[in-house]
């Protein structure tokens, strides 16, 4: 699928035909095209795991495509590296923070092409002129000797940035830009996009963000599993279109509706602070209940979630199991009082990837499958069936390494591994990060099939959908404190919005 | 089709590939020395292995931990110098049990350090090294430490003695790799072990006492080590107080000689046991075809790094790293 | 090892005071303890340490540059064992015979090409296989040191040149030669980390490989030019220290690893790279000899200066962690 440009267009600065990248395993790129105009803002979107940051990574020359022609200015190149890339006029900026923190600002912004003078002696003075132009464009508040450590989040962010400024770019990446910026910081990058703009630069843009992506792009382009979806002008569309061409159908905004009886309170927490984390936290959740906690990142979520797990030692309030306070210290303290927590971070804090399925589920219980001073092997291969059917897990078998799975697969195998614990209390801490749509659903159907069971589970999750889908009570947080709990009743999209945005003042406890 | 048996040929290589060095080992010396394959020599090799191989056992459980213990060979001349010297002070009936706690201490401190402490293994254990080293110097005064009584004790049973036609090294060796390979690869300690080294994080977010398990997997090191000083000092009866001196990179040798990662997670005690027989037939079998000792410390060389690049190259599927 | 604050002070100077500390302690303990009548801070006993601080202080601004650079070399004591056999050994040798004095500079470049070229090997290794540095270089201490053997057995290598005696124990301006080529070399290796574009990438290496690498920074190249470095520097060592004494033990530089990856990482240089400062390994360096001839001055042994160092390293590492915690707030894990 190519997208039609009518005559008028000018020369696209970028234009990336038929794009095929394959690993093992998996099509991440399946004939991608995408073409970008100078002077335009061109959104990159689709869900996680759509091949966004493939195709960035392809187009900044850490990948080379197995498939498919690059051509920058008309003339198709090969992109060697990201230095053969910047070369050509295509700057990447990076999501992930590429900076080495013990060096100084203008060593990070020409990091791998220090100026220098005879002898690969570094032309200091060269170097703090040519950093300190860029800076004043910026408008930062700190100068080019100081350690990048020292910065804060948002201003290595604009190191990040400022490195796009250093060659004459053709054509600048922004891959999430504006994850870790604050409102003023992001006027800030704004304008510099807008400046880039003015003098032609084309600009590829990728964020979640709606309202973001509707207030400074020029057209949209869509990927969905590897695939192109399409391209549209900004203005000609809407956020619901794009979210339907993300996710190739309309956007499921049913509510939960379905209403069964509730059980006693099974946690009950007052009270409860953590330093500058998040303070003065007061919720319940009963049996047979989902409660989600909405919020954006950073709003103090899942550190509720570490703490209520022992492991995060809480400053002050208390914590109620059944309606005993208890005092947890330890995820093991945690686990023996009923609690569960399927982390956010499933590769880091979930599974150990180099371990086989079965020793991976079973791992929290391994001290109680004993047969003698042994791990009861039968016993072992029981729960692991049992969850394997009961989740639809697909492997070939147990001994499967839980690293060659895939991403949906291997949060099964964590909600298996505390599912089977039987708890009393299920915290799910964004359940369907990086997971393909249907095995969201899935997810989904699972949670409310538990809290039918009569489990308490609590639902952390960023994408508004989700909460509304799966969530009996909604909690909203903003910046460490809980701004207001809707009932399923209650709750609308805007007040949602409003509430974990800060606007809106009114607390309901 | 040719394609793919190259790549069956090349994974064969890469994950069997210590075995069959090893076996190619075995078949060129044998073909160089008839004497080589005999029950006789392997004997031999299995014997002078053994005190190198018991603390190799305990270092196992450390490096799948995901730490290092680089102070087992100072560690081993303290369990020699104090098991010796307690010998004549109070009779071998205590001075085995006392040394043996001794040497748990020093176990537990390093366990504790690293462990509770979560400080660095590396620096931990080389300062060890040396602080152990100083320890076993003030200890002994800087002398020699001999048995008076040579014949008039049962003490050498543990390296000179046989039991059933077998020569103690080599049992309290065979015993001790069944008892700690039952204990790492079947029981829950030993599965939390290899949590632990595979994925601290996760281990900590299923419940694991990660500290705890890694104060337990110095224990078990130190137990090893004051279990090979106990041979040291029954086989010679007397001891200098650096005898110990430099085992420790020997040691971490054959546990990466048999495919232990030093990032933890991965390894066995079989494994281990074949690294430690390997470095002893390098030795043995250089020996026998008439080469000088310090051949065998180039051979080593030149097999640990062959082991460790093979076994990474599979891994990435490359032979040559993608290092620019 | 974490970003310590503490390390970061350490880099920042907080070994000086360490310095400062132990003058102060060994001087007044020197006064009750002390065996010998002179003052522990005598001229000559300071310019003696700076002398006897050489060996393992030149070695150790290599080690500085390998570990910011994110490696670590074990094998430099072995190294220095092979330098120091070539450098003595090759002046008898026959085809050299007619080179009256001039054999001198010729077993200094074959020594010092010797070191070059085993630190090569190393981070031709490190580099081609991509296995960790620390593995490979376990292994060539192994290997080095068996050639070492293969050379002259257990027998001691002896070559004494009288005219190179009275070079390796002049004293210029004060300072013996060794002191001078310490002090050379800590200022040419501090300019080569902070001034030269090499350095830099080694610490933006070191740092966040990954980004060294998104930015084009060749990775292989200069990890492999500094451990060619660290093995110059060993044979610089061996050069330095036995043009004095003549005679080279197969076992000599064993354990020197350890002492310099000590001074090392006394000074405040992360063992996961990235950061550390010349200067402060050259207080590391101080600290750790001041510490052996301070204990020795007022009557402790070999023994005690072992124990004191294990554990004043073990200290350094639990300070800086306890200064480290973020408070109740930190993640447990």
């Amino acid at each position: 699928m190519t997208e039609i440009i009518d005559q008028t267009t000018p020369t696209p600065v970028l234009r990336l035909e038929d794009i095929v990248k394959t690993f093992p395993g998996v099509r991440a790129l399946d004939g991608v095209s995408l073409t970008i105009l100078p002077g335009e803002v061109h959104a990159l979107m689709g869900e996680n795991g759509a091949g966004k940051s493939t195709l960035m990574k392809v187009l900044g020359g850490i990948h080379q495509p197995d498939e498919g022609q690059i051509i920058v200015a008309e003339q198709p190149v090969v992109m060697s590296g990201p230095l053969d890339a910047k070369a050509k006029g295509i700057v990447f900026i990076h999501q992930e923070l590429s900076l080495a923190d013990e060096l100084s600002v203008a060593e990070n912004i020409y990091l791998g092409e220090l100026p220098h003078k005879r002898f690969g002696l570094v032309d200091w003075a060269e170097l703090e002129a040519k950093t300190n132009a860029i800076l004043e464009k910026l408008k930062v508040g700190f100068n080019a000797k100081t350690r990048v450590g020292d910065l804060s989040i948002a201003n290595q962010q604009m190191v990040e940035i400022a490195r796009a400024l250093t060659v004459d770019a053709k054509a600048v990446i922004f891959d999430e830009p504006t994850a870790s910026l604050t409102d003023a910081e992001k006027v800030v990058l704004f304008e510099v996009i807008s400046d880039l703009q003015e003098q032609g630069v084309g600009i590829a843009y990728i964020s979640h963000r709606m309202e973001e992506i509707f207030k400074i792009t020029d057209r949209i382009s869509v990927l969905r599993d590897g695939q192109y979806q399409g391209t549209v002008n900004t203005a000609d569309t809407n956020e619901e279109n794009v979210t339907q061409m993300m996710i190739g159908r309309k956007l499921d905004l049913s509510r939960n509706e379905a209403h069964h009886e509730l059980g006693e309170v099974a946690l009950e927490v007052r009270g409860l602070s953590c330093g500058s984390l998040f303070e003065d936290v007061n919720f319940e959740v009963r049996r047979g209940e989902v409660v989600g906690f909405y919020g954006l990142v950073g709003a103090g979520r899942t550190e509720i979630a570490e703490t209520l797990f022992g492991l995060r030692n809480p400053t002050s309030g208390s914590i109620f199991l059944d309606g005993a306070e208890v005092a947890i210290t330890s995820p093991h303290d945690a686990i023996e009082r009923g609690i569960s927590l399927v982390p956010e971070d499933r590769k880091g804090q979930g599974l150990v990837l180099g371990m086989n399925c079965r020793d991976n589920m079973t791992l929290p219980q391994v001290d109680d499958l004993k047969a003698g001073p042994f791990v009861a092997d039968g016993a072992e291969i029981a729960i692991f069936d049992q969850y394997r059917d009961k989740l639809d897990i697909r492997t070939p078998g147990w001994k499967q390494l839980v690293g060659n799975l895939s991403g949906g697969n291997q949060q099964k195998i964590v909600i298996g591994k505390w599912l089977s614990m039987r708890p009393n209390v299920l915290i799910v801490d964004e359940p369907t990060r990086g997971i393909d749509v249907g095995s969201k659903a899935e997810i989904h159907n699972l949670l409310r099939d538990l809290a039918a069971q009569g489990y308490a589970v609590i639902v952390i999750s960023s994408e508004m959908p989700e909460v509304l889908h799966v969530a009996d009570r909604i909690v909203a947080m903003y910046s460490g404190r809980i701004m207001r709990t809707f009932t399923s009743e209650e709750v609308t999209e805007e007040n949602l919005i409003a509430a974990i945005s800060g606007l809106n003042t009114e607390k309901v406890a | 089709m040719a394609e793919s048996t190259k790549q069956d040929i090349g994974k064969l290589l890469a994950k069997q590939g210590i075995l069959i060095a090893f076996a190619l080992f075995i078949i060129g010396f044998t073909i160089a020395n008839p004497k080589f394959l005999t029950l006789d020599n392997f004997e031999n090799v299995v014997r002078s292995s053994a005190i190198l191989g018991v603390m190799a056992l305990g270092v196992t459980f450390v490096v799948i931990s995901g730490n290092l213990d680089l102070s087992v060979g100072s560690m081993m001349s303290f369990s020699t110098i104090v098991v010796l010297d307690l010998h004549d002070k109070l009779g071998p009936t205590l001075a085995i049990p006392a040394m043996f706690a001794m040497t748990l201490c020093l176990g537990a401190l390093i366990g504790f350090l690293v462990g509770y402490l979560k400080l660095n293994s590396l620096i931990v254990t080389l300062g060890m090294l040396s602080a152990i080293h100083g320890l076993t110097l003030t200890y002994s005064g800087g002398k020699n430490m001999d048995i008076a009584d040579k014949e008039g004790t049962w003490f050498a049973i543990f390296g000179q003695g046989n039991i059933l036609g077998i020569q103690t090294p080599i049992l309290i060796f065979i015993a001790l790799a069944a008892l700690l390979g039952i204990i790492l690869a079947k029981t829950p300690f030993g599965r939390k072990v290899y949590a632990v080294g595979g994925n601290g994080t996760a281990a900590t977010f299923s419940g694991i006492r990660r500290a705890r398990v890694v104060f337990l997997c110095y224990i078990m090191s130190a137990l090893c080590v004051a279990t090979a000083g106990l041979i040291q000092a029954s086989r010679s009866m007397g001891s200098q107080n650096t005898v110990g001196q430099g085992l420790e990179l020997e040691v971490l040798a054959a546990v990466i000689l048999g495919g232990a990662s030093l990032l933890g997670g991965s390894g066995t005690i079989f494994k281990t046991v074949i690294g430690v027989l390997i470095l002893g037939f390098i030795q043995n079998g250089l020996l026998l075809v008439g080469l000088d000792f310090s051949v065998q410390y180039v051979v080593t060389w030149i097999i640990i790094i062959l082991a460790v690049w093979l076994d990474i190259a599979a891994k990435r599927g490359k032979l040559m790293s993608p290092i620019a | 090892m974490q970003v310590g604050k503490l390390s970061k002070y350490l880099a920042g100077g907080a070994i000086w005071g360490f310095i400062v500390l132990e003058l102060i302690f060994f001087s007044v303990a020197g006064e009750f303890f002390s065996v010998s009548d002179k003052a522990f801070m005598d001229a000559d006993n300071m310019l003696l340490l700076l002398k006897q601080s050489a060996p393992i202080g030149i070695i150790a601004m290599g080690m500085t540059i390998v570990m910011v650079n994110g490696n670590i070399d074990l094998s430099v004591g072995a190294i220095y064992a092979i330098c120091a056999i070539i450098l003595l050994d090759s002046m008898t040798w026959t085809m050299f015979a007619g080179l009256g004095n001039w054999v001198i500079p010729v077993a200094w470049c074959l020594a010092l090409l010797t070191g070059l070229v085993l630190g090569a090997i190393n981070g031709l290794i490190v580099w081609k296989t991509g296995v960790d540095a620390f593995i490979v270089t376990l292994g060539s201490m192994l290997g080095y040191r068996g050639l070492v053997f293969m050379y002259n057995g257990e027998q001691p290598t002896s070559h004494l040149n009288w005219t190179l005696v009275d070079f390796a124990e002049a004293q210029f301006l004060g300072l013996h030669t060794a002191t001078w080529f310490l002090l050379v070399v800590t200022v040419a290796i501090w300019f080569l980390m902070n001034r030269t574009v090499h350095g830099r990438n080694a610490y933006a290496i070191g740092n966040n490989r990954e980004a060294a690498v998104n930015a084009g920074i060749r990775v292989g190249p200069h990890m492999m030019i500094n451990f060619m470095i660290i093995g110059f520097l060993a044979a610089l060592s061996a050069v330095v220290f036995y043009s004095e004494s003549g005679s080279v033990n197969p076992n000599d530089g064993q354990l020197y690893e350890l002492w310099v990856i000590t001074a090392v990482v006394l000074g405040g240089t992360k063992l996961t790279g990235g950061a550390g400062s010349i200067v402060s390994t050259f207080g590391g360096v101080i600290a750790i000899q001041l510490l052996r001839k301070g204990l020795a001055h007022i009557g402790a042994d070999t023994s005690t200066v072992n124990l004191v160092i294990g554990l004043i390293l073990i200290a350094v590492l639990f300070l800086d962690r306890q200064l480290n915690v973020k408070g109740k707030e930190e993640l447990k894990v």
